[in-house]
């Protein structure tokens, strides 16, 4: 009930409601058996170097040298020229490939949790110094009712309690809940594409950045991202949007709206440990992404996320 | 039903502006009076000699400020040399420094072959200020033999043929810039390149009329009826291939009935209402599309015909600056959450404004008179040449 009154904006301070405690993923154990199997599968189990060929003759070993030697020239030389996409792909692929010292950041956020108290949104303007007006991360509250009709606005960062909107009648209403909005940290992420000079590359762990030496401003960026996550900073002249706390999480902080959600609706984590809550999660619970038919596959994930959030 | 009232909250703030329309409106005027110089030297439509040189140096002036708007609309104009040095091999905008130079580069270098002996032969005969400009233009080669202009007639055919793919390119690469957008369904098709380019030719076509007809009056010279008339149906034939393009974008887009069509029917009819549904396609299209026929029916007064090629002309100048304005600041005129419009602010001051766009407009017509007093863009007898 507090649930669906916070909702509705009547003015009720979720507060610390927290006690996210159980996720609801529950049995995680078949996790680690499926990635033996899938693991076992990729590498071709045991046995699966079974012809190993000995270097018996100066050809075979003249081939392998050969063979090391452009492997060697296209993982090192080749990535120097194209650096921030090279960096970006092996990121990408990372979860994929299983490198073991290849860091993979995470982030799920669980609609089925946000009550819209907007601290999230008042802990990001605070930490990341967003100008007003613009928005690196925000919570849309999707109301439908029982006319057929829907209603999408934005939480206020003050959340409702703090704000002057009116109260919906929750008799109107049929359904109602949150979508928290951040970057969504696309593995072929188009601003990274479209991006003329190299400013928008992707770091190591596979988080878009953006260099604010070689921002030229065209803002080609803002107009490819298909999620409208990123925006020219009136103060930097700069393209500017969430980076998931770059900054903190390369300390092994949380991001800052993660830190400060008090229901534990934003999940943010190592997709290349398996034992961290977000790629447990991943394992065991359905999620999906937004516009998904774009092809950029995101690495946010949603949990509950209804069809017309997009 | 869905309340079309959401936009996400970095939205409002629209990021191409004016400035960004006329790049395109600019190049594509860049890239149609090419195609008309390159009929004469290509393709020896002789009936187009009149305004062969004119165009040419027409593609030159525009050409010479097409990188002003950028210039303009960059948010850090002093790094917009790292398109050219440190270009992204995945971004199409990168492709800018390659094109935009090798096209100047070669308009620069035909233009110098065309007006060669003219040149030379100014650079002998005048003395004082005038001489040495003429001596600095002539880079050093004071003589043109026969063997010489030979060269250079060949070597000008060939920067004609590599000129007409690499004006295709130039303009086309900016339509590509807008249908590969995926993010944006008023942007992304296929066809985007080849609608930029047919309306280039339009464009190009349409300023050239304007041009000489305007030359013409200011000189009192009555302009070559037969070269008008052939550019009046040239310009015709490339307005029917234009429009039918857009229309048939927009008719694709309509019957298909995609996911955002509902965000991009309220776009045209009430967004873009005038800019789009009476401007672009009443008045830009349709008008011309009628009195162009009969502007070149052989039975026509020349006075008619001048008045009726003239007035149609302008109308398609209008049409493609608005399709121009319709692609890029009607794709931003909604939201990416697709439930909502925001609205872009035209201002008259600043470094974007309505102020610095018309003058950015007027610096190549400055251009173009500053060149017509330099080089003969037309004979002593009064015809453009």
């Amino acid at each position: 009930m507090t649930f669906e009154l916070n909702i509705l904006g009547n003015h009720t301070n979720c507060g610390d409601s927290g006690g996210c405690g159980d996720s609801g993923c529950g049995g995680s154990s078949c996790g680690s058996s499926l990635e033996g199997e899938l693991l076992s599968s990729l590498v071709g189990g045991e046995g699966g170097c079974s012809e190993g060929p000995d270097v018996s003759s100066r050809r075979q070993f003249l081939k392998k040298a050969s063979t090391i030697a452009f492997g060697t020239f296209t993982l090192t030389v080749l990535p120097m020229s194209v650096a921030p996409q090279s960096a970006g792909e092996s990121a990408a692929g990372g979860a994929l490939s299983g490198a073991k010292d290849e860091v993979l950041y995470g982030f799920l956020v669980d609609t089925n949790k946000c009550v819209g108290t907007g601290k999230c949104l008042s802990a990001c303007r605070v930490e990341n110094d967003v100008p007003e007006g613009y928005a690196r991360t925000w919570v849309e509250r999707f109301v439908h009712y029982k006319d057929g009709t829907l209603q999408v606005d934005l939480v206020p960062e003050t959340g409702y309690a703090g704000s002057d909107l009116p109260a919906i009648d929750p008799e109107l209403v049929d359904r109602a809940y949150f979508a928290p909005k951040l970057c969504n940290q696309c593995a072929d992420a188009p601003c990274n594409q479209v991006c003329p000079v190299h400013a928008s590359f992707t770091s190591p762990e596979g988080v878009e950045l953006i260099d604010p030496e070689r921002c030229i401003g065209c803002a080609y960026c803002v107009q490819a991202c298909p999620y409208g996550v990123r925006f020219i900073n009136p103060e930097t002249s700069n393209a500017d949007k969430c980076t998931w706390c770059y900054h903190r999480i390369t300390k092994n902080e949380q991001p800052a709206c993660v830190e400060a959600c008090p229901v534990g609706a934003r999940v943010f984590g190592r997709l290349d440990d398996p034992e961290s809550e977000v790629s447990k999660r991943l394992a065991t619970i359905p999620t999906s992404v937004l516009k998904e038919h774009l092809g950029t596959h995101p690495k946010l994930h949603y949990v509950g996320l209804s069809g017309e959030v997009i | 039903m869905s309340d079309p009232s959401f936009v996400f909250p970095n939205d409002p703030h629209v990021p191409w502006s004016i400035m960004i329309v006329l790049y395109p409106y600019i190049t594509g005027l860049v890239a149609g009076a090419f195609v008309v110089s390159a009929l004469y030297h290509v393709f020896h439509q002789e009936v187009l000699k009149p305004v062969a040189r004119l165009a040419l140096v027409t593609a030159l002036c525009f050409c010479t400020f097409a990188t002003l708007p950028l210039l303009l609309h960059l948010h850090h104009p002093e790094r917009a040399f790292n398109i050219m040095i440190t270009p992204s091999a995945t971004s199409a905008m990168s492709g800018f420094g390659i094109i935009y130079n090798f096209y100047m580069l070669l308009l620069i270098v035909e233009v110098w072959l065309v007006f060669r002996p003219e040149i030379v032969e100014r650079a002998n005969s005048k003395t004082g200020f005038q001489g040495r400009i003429y001596k600095l233009l002539a880079l050093g080669n004071r003589e043109v033999t026969a063997t010489s202009h030979a060269a250079d007639e060949w070597l000008i055919r060939v920067l004609a043929i590599v000129g007409i793919p690499a004006a295709c390119v130039l303009h086309g690469y900016v339509g590509f810039l807008f249908g590969g957008v995926k993010a944006n369904p008023w942007w992304s098709t296929a066809l985007m390149p080849i609608i930029f380019l047919a309306s280039a030719i339009v464009s190009g076509i349409a300023a050239l009329i304007v041009l000489y007809l305007f030359i013409s009056w200011r000189r009192r010279t009555p302009p070559d009826l037969a070269c008008l008339r052939a550019m009046s149906h040239y310009l015709w034939i490339s307005l029917v291939i234009a429009v039918s393009l857009e229309m048939l974008e927009m008719l694709h887009m309509a019957y298909e009935s995609g996911a955002e069509w509902h965000v991009l029917s309220t776009l045209i009819t009430e967004h873009l209402a005038v800019s789009y549904g009476l401007i672009q396609v009443l008045i830009g299209s349709l008008v011309p599309f009628l009195i162009l026929p009969m502007a070149i029916r052989p039975s026509r007064s020349p006075r008619s015909m001048m008045w009726m090629s003239g007035f149609a002309s302008i109308l398609i100048l209008v049409q493609v600056f608005a399709m121009r304005w319709n692609v890029v600041v009607g794709g931003q005129l909604f939201s990416k959450s697709f439930r909502g419009f925001v609205e872009y602010p035209v201002h008259f001051g600043g470094r974007e404004g309505l102020f610095a766009a018309a003058v950015i407009m007027l610096l190549p017509l400055l251009g173009l008179w500053i060149a017509s007093k330099l080089l003969p863009l037309w004979d002593a007898d009064g015809a453009v040449s």
